[in-house]
């Protein structure tokens, strides 16, 4: 296949009888392949879902996520059911006194039944797809009593953004210092190498504790998201800037660069017009591989309570409370958060997997 | 008080009187132990070695098979169930896994795996029956730790092997009639490995990591949960020592990498 990424995007293909469709840009091709994939479209389509979930989290979650209901703490999750009369609905809740552990427990009060409303109006006025007038806790509530689903949606607000909004960040460092790197080389290029180097000596949870720690305890909410969110992205630009470097190396002394230089091409138009193409496959399929370790780095420090604090969510935040075994014990529900982090890191897996494939002019 | 801590002098000269210290040997004293720090480490740096070891070899030594069956079976429904598993095995977090074992634990088997010894030998000091014990304690976190590092190695195994296979002299090997168990084994694998052991290096900062938070949630003796108790009391001579050591063993680690790799590849030579 005589496929060359390394020019622009969209003149070959169309001048190359041999790629099979004849009049395909690099991009379609790309999308043609990937699409191809079945495993990576599912990924995509599901975090395209979560994504939407956890963007309009205030509509599709039943509840606020800091609904507090002091009387309601560690409620079990309840059961959904569905009658022709009634539509869905849960049943109410009992509150028992264990006699041993004296701690209050909840069972099902088959009396009372409160029906699922769509669209629900809540007490400020704001719409949620579906709630209830009474208790209904589909995942249980934690020890404050409020509702884990919610707050499970409002959370991946912050853990799915993080990842995205620090991949974004080591992108644009990245790129730049591996543009820099790669095409100037000499001194600079020395001086960066050795910068990557030694940021990619530490072992990165034990540097992010320390960096997590040092944020000053007076921050609000939003200082510390975007300070986590550098703290991540300072030791994963490396990488990155590492394969841009190797790339724009191999192309500097190409052809079609040489060319350009002799058409008296300033640095400017040659590194945004000829190289950074070439290398744009490469960075989104690094920058999707990348974003789960940045969300599970995320869901790391604040597990240890170094990471996003309260009142904020996250899904590192809620595995917090799940911290100790006795607790998880007792209040087994509380480890739910983990599910949608598995899914999650899964899926980046996977889509990032697929591109690559896609992306690989030799992959056919 | 801070005169004796040396908090007086601006951040710089702390720094560099903490530095030209460290290089000495002499770490600082501890806020929270009142004790030298070098008295606090040196333990836990051992302990966080014999668990990082021990899920190295875990991970090569499970990794390196699965990889290659993978690599023979490919496309079969055993190399698509490795590979599922593999992209599973890599997505969990060790923190999760170590987490939901210990629940496992105590609800199959009645025991809380807290610790690296029982009750009964903690504190004392080494027997054949401590040593025997610390074995038992071992194995969980050195697999817990490992496990995201056995996925990617094998993963990328069976790449590497893959690729081997589709080379002209494994063909000729096939063709002079030769076993396949001696093609795979003789001259496939021996090429496929190879970049396994540059590899080695870069797994290091994942399992030191990977040590570090699973001790925490485990509560083992290791260099994690100190480190995090130093962090939130702002310990800092302390959590800079822990840091600056977890870093230097990367950098040995990774020195050994660089030479076993010279060492198996006659083709590598450093100028």
């Amino acid at each position: 296949m005589k496929l060359t990424i390394e020019t622009t995007e969209n003149i070959e293909g169309a001048d190359d009888p041999w790629t099979d469709g004849g009049q395909l840009s690099y991009r379609q091709l790309i999308w043609r392949r990937f699409r191809k994939n079945r495993m990576g479209v599912i990924a995509g389509a599901l975090l395209l879902l979560f994504y939407m979930l956890a963007i309009g989290a205030d509509f599709f979650a039943p509840y606020h996520y800091n609904e507090i209901n002091m009387r309601l703490r560690h409620v079990p999750p309840q059961r959904l059911h569905f009658s022709v009369s009634d539509g869905f609905y849960v049943h109410g809740l009992k509150s028992v006194r264990n006699p041993e552990s004296l701690e209050l427990e909840f069972t099902k009060d088959m009396e009372q039944r409160h029906p699922v409303e769509f669209f629900f109006k809540d007490a400020d006025g704001r719409r949620h797809l579906f709630s209830s007038a009474g208790p209904m806790f589909l995942l249980g509530t934690d020890r404050m009593g409020r509702d884990l689903l919610s707050r499970i949606m409002f959370g991946a607000r912050v853990s799915m953004t993080l990842g995205l909004v620090g991949v974004l960040l080591s992108i644009v460092l990245g790129s730049i210092l591996g543009t820099v790197s790669g095409y100037w080389g000499g001194w600079v290029d020395n001086l960066i190498q050795r910068i990557i180097e030694i940021l990619s000596a530490f072992p990165d949870i034990p540097l992010w504790m320390a960096l997590g720690a040092a944020l000053p305890p007076g921050w609000s909410s939003i200082q510390i998201y975007f300070g986590i969110t550098i703290i991540l992205s300072i030791i994963r630009w490396g990488g990155l800037a590492r394969q841009v470097r190797g790339k724009v190396l191999a192309y500097r002394e190409s052809d079609f660069v040489m060319a350009a230089r002799a058409a008296g091409a300033g640095h400017w138009h040659i590194i945004t017009k000829h190289l950074l193409p070439g290398c744009y496959s490469h960075i989104i399929v690094i920058a999707t591989l990348a974003i789960p370790g940045m969300i599970l780095g995320e869901t790391a420090l604040s597990f240890l309570g170094l990471g996003i604090r309260p009142p904020m969510t996250s899904w590192g935040v809620l595995l917090e409370e799940a911290q100790r075994v006795t607790v998880l014990l007792h209040y087994p529900w509380l480890i739910f958060p983990a599910v949608p982090v598995l899914i999650v890191v899964i899926a980046f897996n996977f889509l990032g997997d697929a591109l690559r494939d896609a992306a690989d002019p030799y992959s056919d | 008080m801070r005169e004796r801590y040396g908090l007086n002098a601006p951040l710089w000269k702390r720094y560099l009187i903490w530095i030209s210290g460290f290089v000495r040997g002499n770490f600082g004293e501890s806020f929270e132990y009142k004790r030298e720090v070098d008295e606090l480490i040196w333990d836990r740096i051992a302990f966080t070695l014999v668990i990082s070891v021990g899920s190295l070899i875990f991970t090569y030594v499970v990794a390196i098979p699965l990889g290659i069956y993978s690599a023979t079976h490919q496309y079969k429904w055993s190399d698509h169930l490795l590979t599922f598993l593999s992209f599973v095995g890599m997505s969990i977090p060790a923190f999760l896994l170590a987490l939901s074992l210990m629940v496992f634990a105590f609800e199959i088997f009645g025991v809380p795996l807290f610790g690296l010894f029982s009750a009964y030998y903690e504190g004392a000091p080494w027997t054949w029956g401590k040593l025997s014990d610390l074995i038992t304690h071992l194995w969980i976190p050195v697999i817990v730790v490992g496990i995201n590092g056995t996925a990617s190695l094998m993963r990328i195994m069976r790449g590497n092997l893959l690729d081997v296979l589709g080379q002209p002299f494994v063909q000729t090997a096939r063709a002079k009639g030769l076993k396949e168990i001696v093609v795979v084994s003789k001259h496939a694998v021996r090429i496929a490995i190879n970049p396994l052991i540059s590899i080695l290096g870069m797994s290091l900062p994942g399992i030191l990591s990977g040590s570090a938070i699973v001790s925490i949630v485990l509560g083992l003796p290791t260099v994690g949960p100190i480190l995090l108790n130093s962090l939130l009391n702002e310990d800092i001579y302390l959590a800079g020592t822990l840091i600056m050591m977890l870093s230097l063993l990367l950098v040995i680690g990774n020195l050994i990498a660089d030479i076993a790799l010279a060492w198996v590849d006659p083709r590598i030579r450093y100028e």
